[in-house]
């Protein structure tokens, strides 16, 4: 089958710095890759390079077969890629429903329509009422985001993707900061996602144990290369990456 | 009647009260209040609502700076002053002006948008005061044109001014309260158009740009391209407002539409009003327009009534106006950061 997303020898400077450093890797439906390596190790910076919040210094982006590396982060948003945030992102002063109607609104590619009125376009807001009931979050649907918890500020996020509907679905860190009891819904979310198989899924995730439940294949990112990529198994085995690159938390596997 | 106001509730009685008060008064205004100063200020009223409102579309929903907003308003009237100077008077001529002024100053905005707008918002406001500048001294200097300081005064059809009188039930109509439904149902139909903007699924894409530009990005909105929108469909409408001005004031001048003082009160009106709200307009243009042309008279009195005791009568001064309208802008934006529409809201 042919791989959702690919990038060939990815990289970008910072001044003297090399961030991400010629990564070449393909992911392909019906997959969730984990994306592993210490902190500052080019795991968000690699991201940013395949959704184009940051340019690409030298190297390509395809998305479904199509060179997207020169296009827009909107542009690639519309050619299948979902973002999630290492960092909660989201408009805080909107309501639940209107954060998630303007995902609904966008993707339905309705945002020029200046003259009929907003709540007119009924399937958006039903299209959006959907989602919030399959994350639970119906009740808060008109709360406005600023007053919600981390956690269900977090949930929001997850749903935002769940609408958007990409065929690439990026979540950096998505239970970072969250209770013990939080995370574990979080993460259904995103295995009733992986369950897509036409979609793929990119996670960057510390814990190992969620790893180990829900990543089909883990990639090694180290001062902005690819050092392992392989099965989960082989790859936490394996000697280089338990010393030098997972620290503890893996070498204790 | 909601589809009028484009589902835009009120949602606070007060406000609902004050709107429907300022409407009335405004839709009444030569026979509630007759006498060319009142009727003066009601239509000042009108074009400010309509002036302020478009820049709240670009500052309060799309989070954009800009200080050309008054340039923008200026080649509206200047539209108008020069197509009359020019083909003579006539409503054609007028019309035509009008609305060459509302395609330049969409033009010159969209231009101005997208080589500015790509880079930062913060560009953009460097740039329009830059242009501004510029405009309002190449308008100066092209007197043979545009009249320079002096500015032009226009000869407008004979059915708009105060010569023109017929009767209508007994009441003796003129021309000028023609011209002043002109300008009223004119500034009507621009408010309830922004309105209708501001609550179209494109209102709601600026309202998600302001909040976070960086998310509607991700989620697949081009921001460059809605606030180039954004930014020309607020200069077309004030332009607009600009015609309709120069058309009320039979004249067109530097100080009239271009000063930056105008800019200066638009500012001020849109923060004591309340950004992103459109109805904040409305109220602040009545209470500010309201201020500045009533409190000197005020103050003069107070002056004189207080002059037996020591220093009050200074301050009072009617000279210290703006000082006093500085006080209660500092004082307003204390109490009501989020405007007087976001604090009615908030009591509700
Ligand atoms: N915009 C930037 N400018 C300069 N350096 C950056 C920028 N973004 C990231 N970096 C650097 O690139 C490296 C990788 O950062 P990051 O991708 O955030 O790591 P990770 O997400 O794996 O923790 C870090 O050394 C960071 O300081
Ligand atoms: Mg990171």
């Amino acid at each position: 089958m042919h791989p959702l997303l690919v990038t060939q020898d990815l990289t970008v400077r910072f001044g003297g710095h090399v961030a991400v450093n010629a990564v070449s890797c393909a992911f392909s439906p019906g997959q969730l890759t984990a994306i592993v390596g210490p902190n500052g190790a080019g795991k968000t910076t690699y991201f940013n390079l395949i959704s184009g919040q940051i340019r690409a210094t030298s190297g390509r982006v395809e998305l479904l077969g199509q060179d997207v590396t020169r296009l827009s982060v909107s542009g690639r948003t519309h050619a299948g890629l979902g973002r999630a945030f290492q960092l909660t992102n989201l408009f805080p002063r909107l309501t639940v429903l209107e954060n998630v109607r303007l995902v609904v609104q966008a993707r339905a590619r309705r945002g020029f329509n200046l003259w009929s009125m907003a709540q007119s376009h009924r399937d958006l807001t039903e299209a959006a009422e959907a989602v919030l009931d399959r994350v639970r979050l119906t009740a808060l649907a008109h709360q406005t985001v600023s007053a919600l918890s981390h956690g269900d500020q977090r949930k929001l996020e997850v749903a935002a993707m769940i609408a958007l509907q990409p065929r690439v679905y990026m979540f950096d860190e998505p239970t970072a900061g969250m209770s013990v009891e939080e995370a574990p819904v979080i993460l259904d979310l995103i295995a009733g996602i992986k369950a897509d198989p036409q979609a793929t899924v990119l996670l960057v995730e510390h814990k190992m144990d969620v790893i180990r439940s829900l990543a089909d294949r883990i990639i090694v990112l180290h001062n902005g290369a690819l050092v392992a990529d392989g099965e989960p198994g082989a790859v936490m085995a394996s000697a280089v990456v338990q010393e030098a690159y997972l620290g503890k938390d893996l070498a204790d596997v | 009647m909601l589809t009028l106001i484009s589902g835009d509730r009120p949602q606070s009685r007060i406000l609902g009260a004050l709107l429907l008060l300022v409407l009335l008064a405004l839709a009444f205004a030569p026979f509630l209040f007759p006498g060319s100063r009142s009727l003066e200020t009601a239509a000042r009223i009108c074009i400010f609502i309509v002036l302020v409102a478009s820049y709240d579309l670009l500052l309060g929903y799309g989070g954009i700076v800009s200080f050309a907003h008054t340039m923008f308003f200026g080649m509206g009237a200047y539209g108008v002053g020069i197509a009359l100077d020019r083909l003579g008077t006539g409503w054609g001529a007028m019309g035509l002006g009008a609305l060459a002024g509302m395609a330049l100053a969409g033009a010159v905005a969209l231009v101005i948008a997208l080589l500015s707008l790509r880079v930062r918002a913060i560009f953009f406001a460097m740039i329009t005061l830059a242009i501004a500048s510029a405009v309002a001294v190449l308008v100066s200097q092209l007197s043979g044109l545009t009249g320079g300081e002096d500015g032009m005064n226009l000869r407008i059809p004979r059915e708009l001014t105060p010569a023109f009188r017929f009767e209508v039930l007994g009441l003796t109509v003129t021309g000028k309260i023609l011209n002043y439904y002109l300008v009223f149902l004119g500034c009507l139909a621009l408010f309830l158009t922004m309105l209708r903007l501001v609550n179209s699924p494109f209102g709601r894409v600026l309202l998600a740009i302001r909040e976070n530009a960086f998310r509607a990005e991700a989620i697949g909105y081009r921001v460059v391209a809605y606030r180039a929108a954004a930014t020309t469909l607020s200069a077309v409408i004030a332009a607009a407002a600009g015609a309709l001005f120069a058309i009320w004031l039979r004249y067109v001048g530097p100080s009239t539409v271009l000063g930056m003082e105008i800019m200066m009160d638009i500012l001020l009106i849109v923060v004591i009003g309340g950004m992103g709200t459109m109805y904040g307009a409305v109220v602040g243009t009545a209470i500010f327009v309201l201020a500045q042309n009533y409190l000197k008279t005020l103050m003069g009195g107070l002056a004189e009534a207080t002059s037996g005791l020591p220093l009050v009568p200074d301050l009072l001064n009617p000279d210290r106006w703006l000082l006093w309208l500085g006080v209660l802008f500092i004082l307003s934006v204390y109490f009501f950061p989020t405007g007087i529409v976001g604090r009615l809201r908030g009591a509700r």
